[in-house]
């Protein structure tokens, strides 16, 4: 009898192990992978955002609704949309499991290891979302190469870009942040729009607005898109909008899913009548125009720039008074300043908006953190599979994008890992997407290709070299700078490439449709 | 080689594990007055470094060799004087005479893992690069799936940048496996100067000895003792020599130099067996109080026949039939003969079985990839000394899924791929039914499995150490249903995982193989007479 049993338990064991080294296996033995790697990567250092996500917890677990956004203890108060709040507040439910102490408002910056460790791994289970996503997304790169060998399929190139993405693999699991999860919503979304099942992307979308109102950025692209191509319900021969077949139903429910949404999450502060209070904490003006950290973008050139010429000893009113007062208005004018390019009809063209979009606003954002890249990166992959050109504009964003990510890393145990998981990252980007396109002309001319080995020399003198010279205490910004201003070259380029790209190329979604 | 980028990136991956495992604590971490093997190896710096070479291996009141005294060849401590000087130059504190003794900060631990980490990519990394592409008859991307399994076994991981091994294994390792590539290869001199190095970093590298003097001596043979090859052999006589007198040579100056050194890497005086090694005489014990009933001189000569016997079918077929491939498959055998019968074996010494095994991963993926993931288990206990666990859980499990992915391993345990062939057509003759072998194995790997998880777990979750053993041996009395079981609750361990090893050797051990050819199978089996099958009789 009992051998019985345990033959039976054997065999479906067995089962499930087969199931694992079948097919498919390939993306769950990737998953799996970086799992483990997440967490391998639990006893690296940690920034402040995890005393800042403690915080949450203890705000949220302790303290009723209507002090969440007035709570000001800690110097970390809740700035993110009521969706997180909630989301902290479930957790939290989890976390008294672990240590009762963390969920106390008033035990700042706690971090005992059972602390450590529930953070850590909270972070790591709610990247299920995001597998979960990647695998839709997989789904919709459509595999017209048939090659024999699985290394070089769009699929699995794709889901090792997204799912080892080494700018989400720092910033999350290391630096610490709830990422993943909403990239997770945001690529469900955009595979729910590739899919057809647009009602359920802009459910998606609007959830994940009520989490994190970053993405508020790319919002218009989804409106435009939606409008375009949910609600215009028919196309005229050429591909142009037929004007009469608007589906006043379509926009209608539409904009329902889109209000209850809101409600649920507002709802609640709008009946406490704290609405300007949770809008002012989640929409700090009064923070400067650049992070302290320099993203970069437009603004750090210009400040590098600035600080040049105030160093070298030229006067600074001329440049100071181009922005005179770094007014929010004028850093949010210009971030929305292009007429988003209508979004070709089809969801390529939609994805491309939404890229541009993340890269507008990053260029010129109102306090933009260097992070928000991954809000380019991220999309930007699903694009890469699909043409060379994308694939080279991809390599630009993300080498650069990632690179600029470093600073935030700056401790010595930490070094050799960020180095060789961009390394890791880069090397096989590359190359993959080399060997994807290898019948095409080359990615990269000579010049990108001399741009991005110069990251190599660049880092070699901010982390081995300065160090040791006697400027580091005269000057010591000199790294950061020098980081952000050429990754903001790089940057700026495949923003104009990709812009370009945009209104030259033939839109993919007019022949695909038809 | 057009796949470059992906070996690049298994590589990558590697260091990137190799790193964030040395991020976690170390043996001996805070703990006076002995500390643990980290301090060992910081402390061999200190006296490398501020003693003449002369004492290094004597008593005296700088050098007190009770307290992580050197014990291993001279290599070893050229290496240990070469990190000082790195130290030298970041800290001196450091390496301070007698007044660094326990130095522990952030900064020294961090130049202590750089110094295994580059170690290990100077001299194992490559070698285990070089070793995958030099394999023949298997596609590019099996290479590269071949390497990312070795490079991720976590037993050696875990041992040189989480507990901190006395002596870099990855170093020891690394030119035994130059060793064996150079001799595969033949380049015979070059890979047997790098052999002779390996033992002279390590002593325990003797385990590996045999198979190559086997494997040279039949070079040798084959190309006709009175020609080339007695040249061949002087050459090698010439080299090996050479190359230890050059090792030595600081220690020759006076007899009682060298036999200090003796004596320091062979310490007889230490008992059979230390407490918890998943080999013959620790299981036996369980039975048999061997320690208690046979004195110690006996012990000695007991252990060394057993050894003796059970290695010599593998090495007299060797010599007779030189191969690369039979000659990997004799390292595995003999390493494992050493480890289940010789004396005074260390539980880290599985490593040295493991080395070999990795390297046939490709050519019995099944087995190699269960005796692998036993053999960490087997370390469990010390790891958990160490406060390892989540490395080695997470490490382990990234090995089984590199493994299971990238060889299938489930699909293939017919017994032409579990090399069983000849043996169970054997016992075919007797016992017509005997066909359900691999079955058996399949489910013996589950059930394996399954306990090692659930020992896992209850060493974790159950906190009174006194209920453990017991806990341990009623699952093994589950297992072996004729056993005694009143007798297994008394003692604690792994013996356990010692079941597989056994499995393993009973299975891959030569002397089926010899029994099985003497029962003429020769003739049965069409394949016997290919050449480059000779490996079939090893396992």
């Amino acid at each position: 009898m009992r051998i019985k049993w345990v033959e039976c338990a054997a065999l479906s064991v067995m089962a499930a192990l087969s199931v694992m080294t079948g097919g498919g296996s390939w993306f769950l033995a990737l998953a799996l992978g970086v799992t483990l790697l997440k967490c391998l990567l639990i006893p690296t250092y940690h920034s402040t955002d995890f005393e800042v996500h403690r915080n949450w917890l203890a705000i949220t677990h302790s303290l009723p609704i209507s002090q969440w956004y007035y709570e000001a203890t800690s110097e970390w108060t809740l700035d993110y949309p009521p969706f997180f709040a909630w989301f902290e507040y479930a957790l939290s439910h989890v976390a008294k499991y672990f240590d009762q102490e963390m969920l106390n408002v008033h035990n700042l910056n706690y971090s005992s290891s059972r602390t450590l460790l529930f953070q850590r791994f909270s972070v790591i289970f709610t990247d299920a979302l995001f597998v979960y996503a990647v695998h839709e997304c997989c789904k919709c790169v459509d595999g017209k190469k048939a090659c024999k060998e699985l290394t070089e399929k769009p699929k699995f190139i794709l889901s090792v870009l997204l799912l080892w993405n080494f700018g989400l693999l720092i910033v999350d699991h290391i630096h610490f942040q709830y990422n993943g999860f909403l990239f997770g919503l945001m690529l469900l979304s955009i595979a729910r729009l590739f899919q057809k099942r647009h009602m359920e992307g802009a459910f998606l979308f609007a959830v994940l607005l009520h989490f994190k109102h970053i993405y508020l950025y790319v919002a218009p692209a989804y409106g435009i898109y939606l409008l375009r191509s949910y609600c215009f319900t028919a196309n005229k021969p050429d591909g142009s909008i037929r004007w009469n077949s608007f589906s006043f139903v379509r926009l209608i429910s539409l904009g329902l899913t889109v209000f209850l949404v809101s409600a649920l999450s507002l709802g609640p502060f709008l009946a406490l009548n704290q609405l300007p209070q949770v809008f002012s904490r989640l929409f700090p003006f009064k923070r400067g125009l650049c992070h302290a950290y320099w993203a970069p973008n437009f603004w750090a050139v210009y400040n590098a720039l600035d600080k040049v010429l105030s160093v070298i000893g030229l006067n600074d009113k001329w440049f100071g008074s181009a922005v005179p007062t770094h007014s929010p208005s004028l850093g949010d004018s210009l971030g929305h300043p292009h007429l988003h390019p209508d979004c070709h009809i089809g969801p390529r063209g939609f994805l491309r908006c939404l890229i541009l979009c993340a890269l507008s606003s990053f260029m010129f954002g109102w306090h933009v953190h260097e992070k928000a890249i991954l809000l380019a990166i991220l999309p930007m992959s699903l694009l890469s599979v699909g043409k060379a050109g994308d694939a080279s504009i991809f390599l630009i964003l993300s080498t650069t994008g990632h690179y600029s990510l470093f600073p935030l890393l700056f401790t010595a145990p930490e070094l050799p890992i960020k180095i060789l998981l961009m390394l890791l990252f880069t090397i096989y980007s590359i190359s993959s997407l080399k060997t994807l396109f290898r019948k095409e002309k080359p990615l990269f001319n000579w010049m990108e290709t001399f741009y991005l080995l110069g990251l190599g020399p660049l880092e070699v003198f901010c982390e081995f070299v300065f160090p040791f010279t006697s400027w580091k205490l005269k000057y010591p910004f000199i790294p950061l700078l020098l980081t952000s201003v050429y990754c903001a070259v790089g940057i700026t380029y495949a923003w104009f490439k990709l812009y370009v790209s945009v209104f030259t190329d033939p839109p993919v979604g007019k022949t695909k449709k038809q | 080689m057009e796949k470059w980028y992906l070996m690049t990136a298994v590589v990558l991956l590697g260091l990137t594990v190799r790193w964030t495992v040395s991020l976690n604590s170390y043996s001996g971490a805070g703990k006076p007055p002995m500390f643990g093997d980290y301090e060992a190896q910081r402390h061999w710096q200190e006296i490398t470094f501020n003693l003449p070479i002369k004492q290094w291996y004597f008593n005296s009141s700088d050098n007190n060799l009770q307290y992580w005294g050197l014990d291993y060849p001279p290599l070893t401590a050229y290496h240990s004087l070469l990190c000082a000087y790195v130290a030298q130059f970041i800290n001196p504190d450091w390496i301070a005479l007698h007044s660094s003794r326990g130095y522990e900060s952030q900064a020294h631990k961090l130049f202590m893992r750089a110094t295994v980490l580059i170690a290990d990519l100077l001299i194992y990394i490559p070698a285990v690069v070089l070793h995958c592409c030099c394999l023949k008859e298997i596609s590019t991307k099996k290479k590269i799936a071949n390497a990312l399994c070795i490079l991720l076994y976590p037993g050696l991981i875990l041992i040189d940048y989480g507990h901190f091994q006395i002596m870099y294994n990855s170093v020891s390792l690394g030119l035994a496996l130059w060793g064996v590539l150079g001799v595969s290869c033949d380049w015979d001199l070059l890979g047997s100067l790098a052999f002779c190095l390996a033992v002279n970093y390590k002593q325990m590298e003797l385990y590996h000895s045999l198979p190559f003097f086997c494997f040279l001596l039949g070079k040798c043979f084959k190309k006709g003792l009175k020609g080339k090859g007695f040249v061949l052999f002087v050459k090698l006589a010439g080299t090996v020599v050479a190359s230890f007198t050059l090792c030595w040579l600081p220690f020759f100056t006076e007899r009682a130099q060298a036999l200090q050194v003796l004596r320091r890497l062979f310490p007889v005086d230490r008992g059979l067996f230390e407490d918890k090694v998943a080999n013959i005489w620790c299981s036996v014990s369980v039975f048999l109080k061997i320690k208690d009933i046979l004195p110690h001189h006996v012990q000695i000569i007991v252990s060394f026949c057993l050894t003796l016997l059970s290695l010599l079918p593998a090495c007299v077929k060797l010599t007779l039939q030189p191969s690369p491939k039979g000659f990997r498959f004799t390292l595995v055998s003999c390493a494992l003969s050493f480890f289940l019968f010789s004396f005074q074996v260390h539980e880290k010494s599985i490593l040295l079985v493991s080395l070999p095994v990795c390297l046939v991963l490709s050519e019995i993926p099944f087995m190699s990839t269960w005796f692998l993931l036993v053999s960490t288990f087997s370390m469990l206990p010390l790891l958990l000394k160490d406060d390892l666990l989540m490395p080695s859980v997470v490490t382990t499990m990234a090995f089984f899924i590199a493994c299971a992915t990238s060889f299938s391993i489930f699909e293939k345990t017919s017994e032409e791929e579990l090399r069983l062939k000849s043996f169970s057509v054997s016992v075919r003759k007797h016992l017509p039914r005997f066909t359900f072998l691999p079955r058996i194995i399949q489910h013996l790997f589950i059930i394996s499995v399954i306990t090692m998880v659930l020992l896992t777990l209850m060493t974790v979750t159950l906190d009174p150490p006194q209920k453990l053993p017991d806990l341990f041996s009623v699952l093994i009395s589950t297992e072996l249903t004729s056993a005694n079981p009143p007798l297994l609750l008394r003692k604690t361990g792994p013996e356990l995982t010692s079941v597989p090893i056994f499995l393993y050797f009973i299975c891959g051990t030569p002397t089926t193989a010899w029994c099985a050819k003497r029962c003429h199978v020769r003739t049965q089996d069409s394949n016997w007479q290919t050449p480059g099958r000779q490996s079939r009789t090893y396992t």
